[in-house]
This record gives structure tokens, sequence and C-alpha cells, in this order.
């Protein structure tokens, strides 16, 4: 007996929407034997993780808060990803996105100024993510290098940027001397939507960004032109479309929503400007992207799935004493079974009999 | 092995037999209960048109897939051939229609990257060089790939099949790249290789040759065997209607008269390659007429794609008059502008260039058809316009495939280069570039397709087709130039370009020293 993978004629939908469940099951049983080496009751740990956090209204809100800046680059990144341009640097568009808007918050600290901060400073966040972003892709589209390496060195380099101001120019001069920014006032932080729990208006916003990017690519030339010139770049060009624009494009619009996830994670759950202020967004969102399908309504449900292993990680860090590095272990696992997986939307497994000769 | 010619199949036993094969596909019957013997010392044709289940029936006979029902049968042994090296190690070569050379690499290495390694560089090197002389198929062993024509090429093909020195040996449709003088050159090394007591195993379309060429003939039909008849008994007419299954149409000629104006104008273009292997353009200009088809004819790699990719504008020119449309300086354009005013072009590669694989026909439709089809509107996709492209398409040019609006990659060959045909012309384009229109496509499919340029130039198109069927040519065209090197010779009336002086032009000949007695040097051994 031997396995083969054998070519599909067409692609198969029932495996493109089965796959990411088969690739989270994958994951579970060897999140379990984890859990055993480690000497804890997988049953239980994977309660922790993954059921309890549903159970009460306070975490179910948190899910949202950190589903949110998920979901946002999930969104940008996919383009890109459709595209064939691999900005992995997402992590690094969302720092300098955060450190751009925050620059309105501080100068404006204390200044009486209007309700035109908060606006003014989403702005300032998506073009600073832009900003980030378009230098791995003038790089790529001037010189031809590599955007993975550029995009993902940036991401230290915006890290020490981030650093350096909240140490020097921008800490906060009535602080107790703590490497963070003065705390913003009202009229520069995203409004909360309830009375408790920390659930903002920028929850909304990625909401309003899922329906968007999902007509956008299904219904528009121009998601059009994204599919196209990552699916088949010879067509692409052959269509007339320029496979340099786009990289352009999709990174000026992967770092604005990097960026904006950024300043609305700072102007919002945060508060803030500080180290820290990023658990990893930049790179989980690959895994959501990629867990999504790269398609705007499974990224909505893959950053609610990976968000959730945030909160569960905390929850088992708690009560279990397991190590918070766990987390990132498991969303590790999942991309690589996601990406396994998804092998099998082409092509599908036989099991070939090695019949014995005959004589 | 006998050198006593060919020997009477029924005085001996047969090599290889498949015995009721059949290859299922899901439901679908790529092969359906075939039975074929094949005979050492004779040329065995397989026929049929595309989708008929020639590839499935040859892939497994060399081991690259089992069939679902049936067996093979080797020296009257049952076998089961778990993949090609248990094919190559039973004797049993292939010559695929794709080369699979490396570029970068010299001619003995690719050849040895083809080997089980169990002898050294310069003894494989030295076997090399005897088998290629033994043959008459000389190769310069030291030169990379790149730098070979297409036909040299394929020459390396054929002699790392010999290496393996093999009782049977299935050449894939191994005519199409070839100039006539290279196809006779092959035809002698074949000729030879079934005296020397091996069984070939020939897939064609061309039905001249295998009347020429071949013993037996074996027909399928949608996976089905038609017949095994002798194909020197029968006509090329009768072996296409056995292939198609109905009469084949002959192609009506056109009853345009060529304006006096050209609406394609090709102003001394010259233009670097972008691909370092590449082919330049050197000064070429022609005139293309609304009403006339003007072939291209020439050995692939001569500079065809570079000159598809300048008309098309996926490649832009430095200066706009290098191409001129209907009177419109285009050459700086788009292709996405030359496409607005009036321009329509079919690349060779039906998959990844002149559609996106597994993308749905709509989608490809829209490919092309966003430039001047009013399938956008603001921006969003007019879907059912998309859809009507599709379903205009599929009725016109018989378009058949197994739902409305597949993934392009699930149509066959000749059924999606009708669609991408189709799509081009149903928009009633000024000018139509095409390049290789019935490359690797069906009898059947093919001749709608060459009615269709036909009829289009007679509403008053300018068609230019790049081909490297001659018979194509001299069958649609009114005039035929030809490119070697970058260059395009003066075109010439299609009725006096016989086939040894295009042949010759191929070559590299001038026009003027384009005489008989050239042949050898031109064309070379």
């Amino acid at each position: 007996m031997q396995l083969v993978l054998e070519k599909r004629a067409e692609r198969s939908t029932f495996i493109a929407l089965a796959s990411p469940v088969l690739a989270i099951a994958l994951t579970l049983v060897t999140m379990s034997i984890f859990f055993l080496m480690l000497g804890k009751n997988p049953v239980t740990a994977l309660y922790v993780y993954f059921i309890e956090p549903l159970t009460d209204s306070y975490t179910l809100m948190e899910i949202a808060v950190k589903a949110s800046p998920l979901i946002m680059i999930a969104i940008g990144l996919s383009l890109c990803y459709l595209a064939n341009v691999w900005n992995i640097g997402a992590e690094g568009q969302f720092l300098m996105g955060a450190v751009c808007g925050s620059y309105l918050a501080v100068v404006t600290n204390g200044t009486g100024a209007g309700p035109w901060v908060l606006p003014a400073m989403l702005v300032m966040g998506a073009f600073g993510g832009t900003l980030w972003a378009m230098i791995p892709a003038l790089c790529k589209t001037r010189f031809g290098a590599n955007e993975i390496l550029t995009s993902l060195m940036l991401v230290y380099v915006a890290d020490l940027i981030l650093d350096y101001l909240v140490r020097g120019p921008w800490r906060d001069p009535k602080g107790p001397n703590f490497p963070t920014t003065a705390s913003f006032d009202p009229v520069a932080t995203v409004p909360t939507l309830m009375e408790f729990g920390r659930l903002h208006a920028g929850v909304l916003l990625t909401a309003l960004l899922v329906v968007v990017a999902a007509i956008m690519l299904s219904r528009t030339i121009k998601g059009f032109e994204i599919r196209v010139v990552g699916a088949a770049p010879r067509a692409a060009r052959f269509a007339g479309f320029s496979s340099e624009k786009l990289v352009i494009f999709t990174f000026a619009v992967s770092g604005a929503l990097a960026g904006l996830a950024g300043i609305i994670e700072v102007a919002g759950p945060v508060g803030v400007l500080q180290p820290g202020i990023s658990p990893g967004y930049g790179f989980t969102a690959i895994i959501v992207a990629f867990l999504g399908r790269l398609n705007p309504v499974g990224i909505l449900v893959a950053g609610l799935f990976l968000a959730l292993t945030f909160i569960g990680g905390e929850g088992a860090q708690i009560s279990m004493k397991v190590p918070l590095d766990l987390t990132k272990v498991f969303q590790g696992i999942l991309l690589f079974y996601v990406l396994a997986c998804d092998s099998l939307i082409l092509y599908r497994i036989r099991l070939v009999a090695a019949k014995p000769k005959a004589a | 092995m006998s050198d006593q010619g060919p020997v009477s199949s029924a005085a001996r036993a047969p090599l290889l037999q498949a015995i009721g094969i059949t290859k299922l596909y899901g439901s679908f019957r790529a092969n359906d209960d075939v039975s074929i013997d094949l005979y050492p010392g004779e040329i065995h044709a397989l026929l049929g048109e595309n989708g008929a289940g020639k590839s499935t029936l040859v892939k497994t006979m060399y081991g690259l897939i089992q069939p679902s029902a049936g067996e093979l049968r080797w020296l009257g042994e049952t076998i089961e051939l778990s993949g090609p090296s248990d094919a190559r190690a039973r004797g049993i070569a292939m010559v695929f229609q794709h080369f699979s050379l490396f570029d970068n690499l010299t001619v003995a290495e690719n050849v040895a990257l083809g080997l089980d390694g169990s002898e050294t560089f310069a003894a494989m090197s030295a076997r090399l060089a005897q088998v290629s002389r033994d043959y008459g198929l000389p190769l310069d062993l030291k030169r990379e790939v790149w730098r070979l024509s297409v036909g040299e090429r394929q020459r390396i093909e054929i002699v790392r099949a010999l290496m393996q020195n093999p009782k049977l040996l299935i050449l894939d449709e191994p005519t199409a790249v070839l100039t006539p003088q290279e196809a006779d050159q092959l035809f002698t090394v074949l000729e030879r290789l079934r005296g020397e007591g091996r069984a070939l195993l020939y897939i064609s379309h061309k039905l001249d040759e295998v009347k020429r060429l071949c013993d037996t003939a074996t027909i399928l039909r949608g996976g089905k065997k038609v017949a095994t008849c002798n194909p020197r008994s029968e006509t090329a007419a009768s072996m296409a209607r056995m292939m198609v299954g109905a009469e084949i149409g002959e192609v009506r000629a056109s009853t345009a008269r060529a304006t006096t104006v050209p609406r394609l104008l090709i102003r001394d273009l010259s233009m670097a390659p972008d691909d370092p292997h590449g082919t330049y353009l050197r000064n070429i200009s022609l005139e293309v007429f609304g009403g006339e088809i003007l072939g291209i004819a020439g050995v692939a790699g001569n500079g065809q794609d570079e000159l598809f990719a300048a008309l098309s504008g996926e490649r832009v020119s430095k200066h706009e008059d290098n191409v001129i449309i209907d009177g419109r300086a285009t050459g700086n354009l788009s292709v996405t502008q030359r496409r607005k005013l009036g321009a329509a072009f079919v690349p060779e590669e039906r998959l990844g260039h002149g559609t996106a694989p597994r993308m749905k026909l709509s989608e490809n439709a829209l490919l092309t058809g966003h430039a001047a089809s009013h399938m956008v509107n603001h921006g969003f996709i007019d879907r059912p316009a998309t859809l009507k492209a599709v379903d205009n398409t599929t009725k016109t040019f018989d378009v058949r495939k197994a739902k409305r609006d597949p993934e392009a990659a699930s149509l066959s060959g000749g059924n999606l280069q009708k669609f991408i045909v189709g799509r081009e012309i149903l928009r009633e384009p000024g000018v139509l570039v095409v390049s290789q229109p019935t490359w690797g496509v069906d009898a059947g499919a093919a001749a709608v397709i060459r009615q269709a340029l036909i009829d289009l130039s007679s509403r008053g198109s300018a068609v230019l087709v790049i081909s490297q069927d001659l018979d194509e040519l001299a069958e649609i065209s009114d005039r035929i130039a030809v490119m070697f090197h970058g260059t395009l010779s003066e075109p010439v009336v299609a009725a006096d370009a016989t086939r040894e002086k295009l042949g010759l032009l191929m070559g590299g000949a001038s026009p003027e020293t384009a005489s008989v007695e050239e042949v050898s040097h031109a064309v070379g051994a």
C-alpha cells in the first residue's frame, strides 16, 4: 500500500470549507498530547482554553476586543496573499500606525483640543501603516528585493522606534518614569460601547470592513485583478493588469489596515502608547488570514477563534499554571495544519494497493 | 533483434498488449475497455481527437497511472507497472510532447539527470555521443539547452529515450514542433528503429504522416476504441471520419477582398527580450490589410513569442509608431488600450496565459472583456454580462463542458481553445493577432477555429496568425511570412509558398537563395 496525491480536475469546494475544520481538529489532538506531556488533563485543559471563555459575558467581549485587530489586519493581509504579495510585516505596520496616530494624542494632550482629534488620529494611524508598508513595496518593485525579508525586518525597526519614543521624547513628564506616554485625553480615545467592559467602537469598524472587503473581492474589477494576479500572473499581464502597481496597492491597503488597527488598539483598550501594546497581532493575523481561507467572512470566524486562544491561554495560565507561550505553540501548530490540509483542495489522497505480481 | 524491416504482425507475438483498459475519473470514463496490441518491428499510430483518451492510454502503458480495470501483458505475461521507472526497466521509453529539459544545463547533463546514475558521467557522455552518432541525431553535448532549437531539444529527448535501449518507444505528437525537413529526418530515424525490431507507438493528429509512416493505426473516440486499421489502405478523410465520428466540414475560402489600407501596421520594430534566453526582434516591418489573413511561419523560439507580446502590448515599445492599429500609433499603449481600439489577441498558451486555469469561464471572459465589452459598471463586475458572454461563446463555437460555468482547466484543450478564440472573435475585433490557433487541438475544433478566422477576415478584419503548422497556414492564409532569429521575411502570396520554400526560410535561408540545392546547408543535418 502506498499513499499518493492525485490532482483533482476542479478545486473541491467541500474540502475548501472542511480543511480548516480538519486542521483545528488535528491541532486539538496535538495539543492534547502536549497537555498530557505537561502532566495536565487534556480534557480540562481544552475546556479551559476553548469553552470557559464562552461562558462569561466579560470574556466574550474580550474575545471581540482581541479579534477586532486580528481581523482588521488579516483582511489587509489576505489581499496581499491573494495577489501573491508576501507582507509578513503587519506587526511593524501596526506599531507604526500606533506611533503616528499617537503623535496627535501626545501633542494635544491637555490642550483641550476638540473632537477632531480622534478621527485625525485614525487617519494618521492608517497613513503611518501605509508609509511603513511602502518601504518593502518600493524595494520590491524598484530593486526586486524580497518583500518577505524586508517587511519582516522592519517589524523590529518599528518596535525600536516605539521603544525610543516612549522612553525619550514622548514619555509622560508627570508619570513615575515608566516608558509610557501620558494617558490619552477623552477626545483622543475610542469610545466604548457598553457601560462596563472594553468593547469599543473599533469593533464596529472591523465588522464594516469585513463587509466592504467581501464585496470588493467578489464583485469589483479591483478584487478580480487581485485574484488574477495571484492565481495566474501571465494571464493577468495579458488582461492588462500590472503586477507592480498591485504590489503597491496591496501593501498600501494592508499597511493602512494594520496601522488603523494599531491606533485603535492604543486609543481604545490600552489608552496610552507603551511597549508591548501588541501580543503579536500582526503575526497571529497571518494565521487568521490563512485559517479564514483568505476570505473576509472566513477571516471573521478565524479571528474570533484565534482571539479565543489568547483569552483561553490567559485563563489556562492562571488556573492551570501552564505557560502562556503554549498559546503561541498552539497557533503555530494550527498554521502548519491549515497549510497541510489546504493541499487537499487541489489534490486528493489515494491509497494505491501494490498488488502481488501475477505469475 | 530483427533487421528485416516491418514484419507481418500475424507472424509474431505482440510485445505489449493492453487488454480491456478502463480508467475512471469519478464517473468519467477516460478509457473504456480499450485493447491494443503492439508488435515489435511495427510503428503503431494512436489517433483520436483531444479528450479521446490517448494520453490516458499511453500514461497507463508508461506506468504513470493505474487502470481501474483491464491489464497489461508484456510478452504474454501479465504485468503491473508501479511507475515510469518500472516501465523503463522493462524497456518502455516515452518522448513527451512537452519537453522536460533544464534550460541552463548542457545536453549531456540533461540526459544524465534522466538516467539512473549507475555509470560515470564520462562513460555516459561517451555512450551518448555513440548513440547520437549511430542514429544520425547529432547533438553538441556541451551546449546549454537554451541555445538549442526546438528540433534539437526534441533530439535530446529521443536520444535520452534511446539510451535506455527500449523495446517500445512511445512518441507523443513528435512532429508538432518541427519544420518539414526536420520531420523528414525524424521519420528516417523512426523507420530505422522499426527496422531494428523495436515497437513504436506514435501519437499524432497529422493523418498524412500516419499514412506515410505507420503500419497499423488504432483510433480512439470518447475513451473507446473505434477501430484498428491499416492506415495505408485508408484515406486521410476516412480516418478523420472515424476520429470525429462525423464529416469534418471543409474550410470555406474567404470571400473578402483585401482593403488597400492596412489595419495593422508594424514599422521597423526592434526590441530586446525581457527573458535572458529570449530572442531579439530585429527591424520587423509588416502590413496586414483588412479582409486578409497573414500567416507567420517559423520554428518555435525564433521570436514569435516576443512579437506577440510586442503586438498585444504585454510589452510596450519605446516608439509609438512601431505598432499602428487602424491608423492609431499604439506602440506605447497598454494591452487594455489596444483592446479598446478594436484589437484582440489570442496567445499560444491556453492555460495560464490565455486563461487563468483555476478560474471560472465567466471570470475568464472578464479577463479580456473588461477592457471593451461593457462587463464593468463603475468598478463593479456585471456578472450577468460575463455569463452571457460565456453562453454566447458556448453556443456559437460549440464549446462542450460539464456545466454552465466550469473552471477553465476542466475543459479539454480543443474546447478551451474554441472558448478563447470565440471570446475574442465575438467582440468583432478590427485586428486579431492569434498565436498557434489550433496547437494540440482536435481536428473538429481546429476546423471550427480556422473557419471562424476566415469568416472574421471576410467581414473586413485584419487577421495575423502565428503558427508552426504549415498545413494550417496554407489552408487559411492569403500571404505568409517567415520568422527566423528575430527577423521577418517579406510575405509571399500563399499560393506560391511551397513547403520546401517555407522550410528553407524557416531554416534561415534568405528568399533569394531558397532554392532546392541549399537544403542541406540551410537546414543542417
